[in-house]
């Protein structure tokens, strides 16, 4: 009678009803899923969040905590709100179908449950769910969390607005001929190394690396999610990725490498954020004279023989603490006036 | 009342879906807790209380369906949905649900010893 297939999941069966638990539970189990069942809402969401389940099967009319409750709590909670729910009722009214579907309910069963229904209905929340966290896998590999945090409660959308933040272009000097001297695994190792210590220092300030090329990483402070004290925070995410680079070199020297330098170049003020490209590929990003202001910032390194160099705004947004040295008027491509360059210490 | 005592389609149906001796059980144990939720259903009518009223009435329909009552569950739907009756009307409607279920009862017992 066991129906084992590879598809079985961890179910919980909520129900104030004993008849409707065991008869839910019994028919369940012989699709070869593992059950576990609470009489309650708020014993449901006790067991949800001790224990993993992959799908709740909900009833709504329940004493202490019903079906609508628990789903309105699943909805608020980041570890909860993406468990598929398939709520089992007999409730009247098409209205309380339609408000557990708006509740994020993933499907309604009338009662009694029709097992085949049953099966074909679970089957398909599960199939859709594993979609879901493969997505969510994807989400976690190739977009920061602030980034997937903004997807996640936003929603995806093509399209940027208005927001103020501050831009940070970095790149390692003379990596080309760097990358020529030595064999290309060496390259690889070397980029993954300095990559996990700039994200680090850049993640760790509250920054969002949004453009990966090559050597050079482009991020943004402010933006998605708001950032107080934006210029500051970037300005010291690039004296700690100065200061990072420094330790590595101490390590590269000891194994007889040479030393890698890198360039930064910070601008503050208004751009245009959001997600840029197709629907099928996009990717979050700004844009505006403030992120051009940033490259040429960071380009400019080299001339100027400093690290990190940053714009007016960025200045003027710094606290005392930290100590920066105007370096006057710079002429840039692409910019009428000249600007005002300042350099930042390393520390 | 149109509908059967119980809808032996369905009865079987049960049966075979989730297998004989499981069926029993839950016989057993929905005799158990039907006279539980009738009571509840008369004490929430002389409290006043339509939502456990309501809600006594509901348990009750999707029970009874669950084993082919149909008569038995039509009468709790009809209360579910007809709300708080008055104390006159309330008391007959319960009486001849009490009655429906004497009936399913002795059926299903009936049934758990074939």
């Amino acid at each position: 009678m066991r129906e084992l297939r590879s598809g079985t999941a961890r179910l919980l069966v909520v129900d104030d009803n004993k008849v409707n638990r065991l008869l839910l539970t019994r028919n369940l189990e012989l699709q070869g899923h593992s059950v576990a069942s609470a009489e309650n809402g708020r014993v449901a969401l006790e067991m949800l969040r001790r224990e993993g389940f992959d799908l709740l099967l909900l009833d709504m009319e329940m004493p202490e905590l019903d079906g609508f409750q628990v789903l309105e709590q699943l909805v608020n909670d980041r570890q909860l709100r993406d468990l598929p729910v398939i709520v089992t009722s007999s409730l009247e009214g098409v209205e309380n179908v339609v408000r557990c579907i708006e509740l994020g309910a993933e499907d309604y069963l009338s009662k009694p449950v029709n097992p085949v229904l049953l099966k074909a209905r679970i089957g398909a929340s599960l199939e859709k769910k594993r979609l879901r966290d493969q997505q969510k896998e994807l989400m976690r590999r190739f977009a920061t969390p602030e980034v997937e945090e903004d997807l996640e409660t936003s929603g995806f959308s093509l399209g940027g607005k208005l927001v103020r933040a501050s831009v940070m272009f970095s790149d390692i000097r003379g990596f080309t001929s760097l990358a020529e001297s030595q064999p290309p695994e060496e390259t690889i190792e070397l980029l993954n190394t300095y990559y996990e210590l700039m994200f680090d220092a850049i993640s760790g300030h509250g920054g969002v690396v949004t453009l990966m090329m090559g050597d050079g990483l482009m991020s943004v402070f402010g933006a998605p999610v708001p950032v107080a004290d934006h210029a500051e925070s970037a300005v010291r995410a690039a004296q700690e990725m100065v200061e990072l680079i420094g330790l590595f070199n101490v390590e590269r020297e000891a194994a007889g490498k040479p030393p890698i330098k890198i360039g930064i170049g910070i601008a503050s003020g208004e751009m245009v954020a959001g997600y840029t490209g197709t629907n099928k590929r996009a990717t979050y990003t700004c844009i505006g004279d403030t992120v051009n202001l940033a490259a040429r910032l960071e380009e400019h390194t080299k001339a100027a023989q400093r690290m990190i160099l940053i714009d007016q705004a960025t200045r003027s947004a710094l606290s005392e603490r930290v100590a920066v040295e105007s370096l006057g008027a710079v002429p840039f491509r692409g910019k009428a006036t000249a600007v005002e360059v300042f350099a930042v210490d390393p520390n | 009342m149109s509908a059967p005592t119980i809808d032996f389609a369905t009865f079987e149906t049960l049966k075979e879906t989730t297998g004989a001796e499981f069926a029993l059980e839950l016989v057993d144990t929905f005799l158990q807790e039907a006279p539980v939720m009738l009571a509840d259903l008369r004490r929430a009518m002389a409290a006043g209380d339509a939502e456990r009223f309501r809600r006594a009435a509901h348990s009750l329909k999707s029970n009874s369906n669950t084993f082919g009552a149909l008569a038995l569950a039509a009468m709790a739907r009809e209360l579910e949905i007809g709300g708080l009756p008055t104390a006159a009307a309330g008391g007959r409607s319960v009486d001849a649900l009490d009655q429906e279920y004497s009936r399913v009862a002795a059926a299903l017992t009936a049934l758990r010893h074939a």
